[in-house]
Formats: structure tokens, sequence, C-alpha cells
């Protein structure tokens, strides 16, 4: 590569990851704004100011926000958890089992994942209120099961499909059960895929809104996303932005944890080795 | 240990085609067997059923006198090494090679001796906390190899080891498992196309065409006493040359002038009209270079060489030659079976690496007429097949084999012996 080009490189990738970071950076730099400092018309705050975290943390909205945290953790991680395992099983089915009606379950997956989710939450609504789902964990957990578990099949399978026949059926010459043979052989190589789609389901289900929002009541169930909807000013000529600031920046944070821990674990390429490569 | 018997072995698949058909073998305790044949000819797929990885459409399947044929793999106690060794990539190689041992559910300090005893046959020792990843396609296939001794299994089986692995390791490996099985006196079944490995490593080779058997026998025999057209050109390298010819009296006129037929060999080829006449490489001398003695029991002949190919310690020459239609298509099909596309009718001549014959030139040739096979074309039956002579030398390296066995098994028990009295001391 000439310098020239080296040159170009440098610049076009500041170019991308200025323009893909500016709207991360204006909701930290909001939310460091005091409520006088919001229209200061400059995108740092003129002093760093604490109050908005403080509000949502401890102040008035903590009774909002808080409650609203610890749903979406437990929510979408029991979500995320269920997802996993089903697809799992589901996978492994469709990458190594010949059975009738494997197409038509791959490609009902498919529908349900592109089905509007907006046209659905009427019905679930009426239905949840029906059966006494309204306003709980449960009452979430399956609508998210239903986002999350099509493109957990189609990246599982996929990722089921990459395996060797082989390593199975060395493993059954050795001795082991069909099931010994997932457990000590396929799960440990699907490793990867697994965390990716546990990535992935989480991503999809903490990011949900209208299900949130309109499934939930109370602080019973409501998830983070619903709950910044419903933040209000101190008085009602006063916009909440600030404290919605803080908030977003809040519930970005277990999501670039999640993508830095398992940053390691989502590595091609484990399988390398087991056959001639 | 056990024998392996198979009787009238069916594989079809589902459109019907039976890739295994009608095969009935026996393989005695502590023999190691082959199974060759060119791609496709269903030698995997025999390897794989007596394994139980592919179910068995009709037959029986006997494995130490019992019937495996509905038996699950994990209860058939056999151990296999794969092509592609299939190795654990998330496990250690000590972990990938205790695979088995685990789930037995053996004892941490049994599944410690038995790792250490495979390791130290193989040579892994340094190996044993390295990942499969970090090593290289040789030390790959010993930890396959470990990870199919380690457990006491009945029979070993061998789905094409070495066909991964370079020439030069290829060779050590193959010296390697010989002695292993010599040592350990297991079963063995080898799946190959490899004919130096089949010829080097078998007691008993079993030839295999279109799923069915078509020779089993020790290599000697398969190489001197050929069954068929097929065996006959599969077996040996460079293969043997067939010519066409037509029986005149006792001598047979080929293209490379009459050879001369005793009588009992004469009879058997009867009053067919055309013949193919199959003469190994190394039946053939330049003229120049024969001892006068023994160049009555051969003919000569001329022929213009069209190429030479000289390797050192040996030299080829390529001889083409004229050959009536039936014959060619005959022999096309042939090559094309045996995965090798010869393009031309010729004959390929071993001649002593002194000889002076060179390309381009007429030269005078040499070929010892007595070991020659006489083939009918039509069906490919050795006309002049001596079964007893076949049968002999097979008897000859099942004696020798024993003896073999004999001798390793006492060798190691002294082994055994002093190793003790080393650690008692």
């Amino acid at each position: 590569m000439s310098t020239r080009e080296k040159v170009l490189w440098v610049v076009a990738g500041i170019v991308i990851v200025v323009y893909a970071l500016l709207p991360v950076g204006w909701i930290v730099s909001l939310s460091l704004k005091s409520s006088s400092d919001i229209a200061n018309g400059q995108f740092l705050p003129t002093e760093v100011s604490w109050e908005n975290y403080s509000q949502i943390l401890v102040g008035d909205a903590a009774e909002l926000f808080l409650p609203a945290l610890r749903n979406s953790f437990g929510i979408v991680l029991i979500a995320t958890f269920i997802s996993c395992v089903l697809s799992m099983f589901c996978a492994y089915a469709i990458a190594r089992l010949d059975f009738r009606g494997k197409k038509l379950i791959l490609s009902s997956a498919l529908a349900v994942a592109i089905f509007p989710v907006i046209s659905i939450v009427t019905p679930l609504f009426n239905l949840w209120r029906q059966i006494g789902l309204y306003d709980t964990w449960p009452g979430l957990i399956i609508p998210y099961l239903s986002l999350t578990l099509p493109i957990s099949i189609w990246t599982l399978s996929a990722f089921f499909r990459e395996i060797p026949w082989e390593m199975e059926q060395a493993a059954q010459v050795d001795g082991a059960t069909t099931w010994q043979a997932f457990r000590k052989v396929i799960v440990p190589l699907a490793a990867p895929g697994v965390f990716t789609t546990a990535i992935i389901a989480f991503f999809i289900a903490w990011n949900d809104f209208a299900y949130g929002i309109s499934l939930t009541s109370t602080g019973a169930a409501r998830p983070v996303p619903a709950a910044l909807g419903l933040f209000s000013g101190a008085s009602q000529f006063e916009s909440p932005n600030g404290p919605i600031a803080a908030a977003a920046v809040i519930v970005t944070i277990p999501v670039v944890v999640l993508v830095l821990l398992f940053q390691r674990r989502i590595v091609a390429g484990l399988t390398n080795g087991a056959v001639k490569g | 240990m056990a024998s392996i018997d198979m009787k009238n072995i069916v594989k079809k698949y589902g459109d019907g085609f039976p890739a295994v058909n009608d095969v009935s073998m026996d393989i005695a305790d502590g023999e190691f067997m082959i199974l060759v044949g060119p791609s496709g000819c269903g030698k995997s797929t025999l390897l794989r059923m007596i394994v139980g990885l592919e179910d068995i459409t009709s037959g029986d399947m006997m494995i130490g006198g019992k019937k495996v044929n509905d038996k699950a793999p994990r209860d058939r106690n056999l151990s296999m090494v794969f092509q592609n060794y299939a190795l654990y990539p998330h496990l250690s190689v000590f972990e990938n090679i205790a695979f088995p041992l685990r789930l037995q559910k053996a004892p941490e300090d049994e599944v410690k001796r038995k790792v250490d005893e495979a390791a130290d046959v193989l040579e892994l020792h340094e190996h044993l906390q390295r990942k499969p990843a970090n090593l290289s396609g040789g030390q790959r296939q010993r930890v396959a190899m470990g990870r199919a001794i380690v457990r006491s299994a009945d029979a070993f089986l061998f789905d094409e080891p070495l066909s991964n692995l370079d020439a030069k390791l290829r060779g050590q490996m193959r010296t390697e498992i010989a002695r292993l099985q010599r040592r350990l006196g297991i079963t063995t079944v080898y799946v190959t196309h490899d004919q130096t490995e089949a010829m080097t490593l078998g007691d008993r080779v079993c030839v295999l065409r279109k799923g069915v058997i078509q020779q089993v026998a020790s290599p000697r025999e398969l190489y001197e006493q050929p069954v068929n057209l097929f065996v006959a050109g599969f077996i040996g390298s460079p293969p043997m040359n067939f010519l066409p010819a037509t029986l005149n009296g006792n001598a047979l006129d080929t293209p490379f002038g009459p050879i001369d037929l005793d009588e009992k060999r004469a009879k058997a080829v009867g009053d067919r009209d055309l013949v193919l006449v199959g003469i190994r490489p190394e039946y053939f001398e330049d003229a120049s270079l024969v001892e006068e003695t023994k160049k009555g029991v051969g003919s000569t002949f001329t022929a213009r060489v069209d190429v030479t190919e000289w390797l050192g310690d040996s030299q080829y020459a390529y001889i083409p030659y004229e050959a009536p239609a039936e014959v060619t298509t005959q022999l096309k099909e042939l090559s094309r079976e045996l995965d090798s596309d010869q393009l031309r009718t010729q004959a390929i001549v071993s001649i002593d690496s002194t000889s002076r014959i060179r390309e381009g030139r007429e030269s005078e040739f040499w070929l010892d007429s007595r070991k020659v096979h006489v083939f009918d074309p039509a069906t490919g039956e050795n006309l002049t097949r001596d079964a007893e002579a076949g049968a002999a030398l097979t008897r000859l390296a099942a004696e020798e084999r024993a003896e073999q066995v004999e001798h390793a098994r006492s060798r190691s028990v002294a082994a055994t012996g002093e190793q003790d009295v080393d650690e008692a001391g």
C-alpha cells in the first residue's frame, strides 16, 4: 500500500468512526448538562453536572427508572436464556436430522421474524388481559421469545452445520450416547455460535419498545425503553431531556460490557484443528 | 479382541443402488485386513457398517461371534481412526486421548496411567497439554491413534488414515501403524485406496469393485495370481500391461511377437479367438543385459521406445502398440474404473537402470513368459490362474504372520518384565 492509500484509509476510517460515535457522544454530553444548561447551544456542557444521574438514580425519577432497570435485566436475561436453550435443540435437529416438515419449521420461523410487531400487539394486549398475563414478567418474556427464537434458530443452525459430522460419529464410536455426544462435543464446539446468538437475542429483547409500552402499566414489569418514554420534567414546562439522556447512557452500558466481555468468545475458527485444516 | 465375520452384507441407499453387495468375509482374531479399491467401490461404507455408523440393509455382522446389526456404535467396543482425524478441538491432547475413558467413568489414576502408556507408544508426551489446532498433521494423526488404542477395544478400524499426510510422513506413519498392530495384536480393518499401504500393511487384502468382493488374499497372491483383469490391473505400480493376443498353437501372437505358453496354460486358454495377456513391467528386460542361460525361458522382440524414465535405481520405458478396437474400448473402460485415465495403448516396461536403451530408437527386449497371465477380454476372468499356488502363498503369509505376532508378544512381555524390575529397583 502506498502512503497516499494509507492516508486515505486512515481519513476514511476517522470519518466513519466520528459519524458513528457522534450521537453517542452527544447523548453523553447531554446527560452531563444541568437542566439550565441544556439549551446552551453548544456541544459540550458549560459545567459538568451529575444532576441528571442523581435524579434518575436517587431523585424523583428513581421510582420510575430503577424498577424498570430491574425488570429489563430480569425479563431480557430469562428470555435470552430460554431462547438459547430452545433454539439450540431446534437448530441441532434441523442441522443433523432428516425429518418431515424441516423446511416448514425454518420458513415459518422466518415468517414470524418478519411479521411486524405492531400488528400483534393489540391482539396480545387483549389476550393477556383476559388470561392475566398483562403487566407481568411472563407477559413480556413470551413475546420476546417470539422475537428472538427465529433469528436464534437461523444463526445456530448455520453454526451447527459447520461442525463436521465426524466429530459426533467419533464420539459415538468412543462410547458416547447421542446425548453425551451432544453435550460433550457439539455444545462446546458450538459455544461461539451460542454466545453470538445470545448477544443478538439480548439486543433484540433489550431494545424492544412496542411490547414494553403496550403490555405493561406499572413498575411491576415495565422495561427501561418504555419507562424512558414516561419521564416527565420537574414542571410541565421543563423538558425531561437531561434525565432521559442519563438513563440512555446507563442502559447502553450493559450492552457495551456484554460485547467487550464476549468479544473473545465470538472468535470464529474454534473448530480449527478438529479436522485437517 | 475378536474376530469379525460378515455374512452376505448388503447396503442399499434410498434410490435402491447397492453400495455394498453381498459381501461375505471372515476376519480372524488379530488379523490385519485391508479393504482396497478405487473410489466409490463401497470400502468406506463397509467399514462404517462394521463400526455401526451406517445401517445394514441385509446380512449378518458378527463381532466376536455375536450379531451386532442392531447395536449402537458405542455398544460394539470398536475404535476408529477417521480420515480427517475428528479430534475434539476444545480439548487438550490429553483429554482427547482420555475421552473414551472418561465416558466409561474410569477412575482418575487409571485414566492417567493409560493415557501415559498411549503417549509413550506414540511419543506424544511433550504435546499432551496442547490443543489439536497447534499440532502438525502427523501429530494429529498420532493423537487420533492414541484415542483409538487407549481403550481396550475389540478391533481397530482405520478409514484412509494417511491420505491427508504428505508422502514422506505417510511412509513413516505406515511403518508405525504396522509396528503398533503387530505389538498389540488387535484385529484391524484398514480402508485405503493406496496400494502401497495395501501391500505393505495387510495380512490379507480384500479388493472391492462396485460393492462386490473381487478377491480376498495375501498381497503376494493378489500380485502373482490375480483372479481377474480388475485385480491384476489394480494391484501393482506401474500397473500390469495388457496386450491383445491370439492363440496360435501353443504360442500367443502379440504386438510384441509370439509368447510361448506351456501345455497347461495353453489348454486353459482353449479356443478363444482374442485374449488379453497380462505382463508385469518387471517381466521385461533389456535383451542385451539378460544372461544367455535365462534367455531360453522367454522371448525376445524389437520395439521402438517412446519415452524412458530413469529413476536411479530403476528405469521405465514406454512402448506404444496398436490394438484392435474391441480391446481398446475394453482397456479404456478398465483404466477409467481404476481411476487412471490411460490415453493410449502403451506398455510400461521396467529395464535395468544401467540399460542404454534410449527414446525414439528401435531396441531389443526380452520377456519372461513364465509368469504371464491370460485373461478373457469379455468376462475379465484370469484363465491361467493357479489357485493352488495362490492359496499356498496366502498360507505362507499366514504362517509368517503367526510367527511375527508370537515374536512381538514374547518381546513385549520381556520388555514389560524388565520395566517392572527397573521400577522395583
